[in-house]
């Protein structure tokens, strides 16, 4: 364990103050960061529906039988394709990358804070976490 | 039915969940994917797949909130948030494995084990408690505004919890649900933490542990945009209302019908689980 003892040393009052206030930093900051991200996505996908409803609305909807999506709305550069293509359910799916995005950008700004801290484990912990997560969105489509 | 009459009518439904899992804090996520599934006939794995990404929506929402009220505890979800990842990965391999029938009666389980739970009382967690020598090592201990000042807590059995929590994240991507049933169990029984912590700092946790999942739904075609939209939106305006309205001398009577539906619904999912017709 090789995080310094500082950070947390119970018998020092001064020094948890300073951090428990660098804590209290992050976690308002983290919160930026979320309220952000789901507002963005939000209006994403709103303009998103805007266009798809504006064009299929009198169309059927049918959700009984599964097909699976196209590979334009499951991929990365699918979905930026569409986008450029003013594709309604294509920018949908882009506001819902923005939003999956959300968490991956609350751990990384996470990582950034436990490095202030010097808190090396807790950076450990946290680049485990972006690593499944960033294996989940980009990696995981070939495998399963 | 057209698609804009579908739209607004799962946006509509979407909403009432949203709203009504907010004002009782059971989450609208459970309710979701039986509605979709029973009512509008929509595949379950497109259902999870919608559910799963409005989930996000509504716990990054409320986190948002939360963590600038100081209440919840980044360093224990940040330790959980490891168990629930890799339980959510886990839990999203196997709802591409499993028949659709299976998770159908897995989902029914969870209903009734949530219907049950939000009606025991809560068991508050003890004060003053010796502290656990592998939480301390980890800094899981923290601190939290109370009437009387800081209130300082230990936290307890990390092993057990940190085990849960990975059964959390395994349902939470095998049904596209928060899980918080479980959550409650693996933070406020085995952990003891102190309610206000366990309650934000889960919900803290739930956004990234469905963000795991969502990634391995959206890259397998899970997620239909079509069918997400109303979902995503119609959530997160209910849960946003309800997170503002507040009326907790309703609450109680509330939280009575609510978990009586989450209870319909799960013998519904049981239903349709075992005569196979889904």
């Amino acid at each position: 364990m090789n995080a310094p003892v500082v950070a947390f040393k119970p018998n020092s009052p001064r020094e948890e103050t300073r951090s428990n206030w660098t804590d209290r930093r992050i976690e308002i900051i983290l919160g930026t960061v979320l309220r952000t991200g789901v507002v963005l996505s939000a209006v994403v996908v709103l303009w998103g529906a805007a266009i798809y409803l504006s064009r299929h609305a009198h169309q059927a909807a049918d959700y009984r039988i599964f097909r699976g999506e196209p590979s334009e709305f499951r991929t990365i550069p699918g979905v930026i394709h569409s986008v450029i293509k003013v594709q309604g359910r294509g920018w949908i799916q882009f506001g819902l990358l923005l939003l999956i995005a959300t968490p991956i950008a609350r751990v990384l700004f996470s990582i950034a804070g436990f490095v202030l801290e010097r808190d090396r484990l807790y950076v450990a912990f946290t680049l485990v976490v972006l690593g499944v997560l960033l294996y989940s969105l980009l990696g995981s489509g070939a495998r399963f | 039915m057209t698609i804009l009459e579908f739209t607004g009518i799962v946006g509509l439904v979407s909403f009432v969940a949203g709203l009504l899992g907010s004002l009782t804090g059971l989450g609208g996520g459970v309710v979701l994917v039986p509605l979709l599934t029973i009512l509008f006939h929509v595949d379950i794995r497109y259902a999870i797949g919608a559910s799963l990404v409005s989930v996000i929506a509504t716990s990054s929402g409320a986190a948002a909130a939360y963590v600038k009220e100081g209440f919840s505890n980044i360093r224990i979800g940040m330790f959980l948030e490891i168990a629930t990842t890799f339980g959510a990965l886990f839990g999203a391999f196997l709802a591409t494995r499993i028949p659709t029938t299976a998770i159908a009666i897995v989902f029914g389980v969870v209903l009734l084990y949530s219907a049950f739970i939000s009606r025991i009382p809560r068991t508050h967690a003890q004060r003053n408690l010796p502290p656990d020598p592998l939480a301390t090592r980890l800094r899981l201990n923290g601190s939290f505004p109370d009437l009387e000042g800081e209130r300082t807590y230990n936290v307890q059995h990390v092993p057990a919890g940190f085990s849960l929590m990975f059964g959390a994240g395994a349902l939470s991507g095998l049904l596209g649900i928060g899980s918080g049933a479980v959550k409650v169990l693996a933070m406020d029984q085995a952990m003891q933490i102190p309610f206000k912590v366990s309650t934000t700092t889960s919900n803290f946790m739930i956004g990234v542990t469905a963000a795991a999942s969502a990634g391995v739904y959206l890259s397998r075609g899970y997620v239909d945009p079509g069918l997400a939209m109303p979902v995503m939106l119609g959530v997160l305006a209910g849960s946003l209302l309800g997170s503002r309205l507040l009326i907790k001398a309703e609450t109680k009577s509330l939280r009575l019908v609510f978990s009586l539906v989450i209870l319909v619904l799960g013998l519904q999912m049981l239903d349709t689980g075992f005569w196979g017709h889904i």
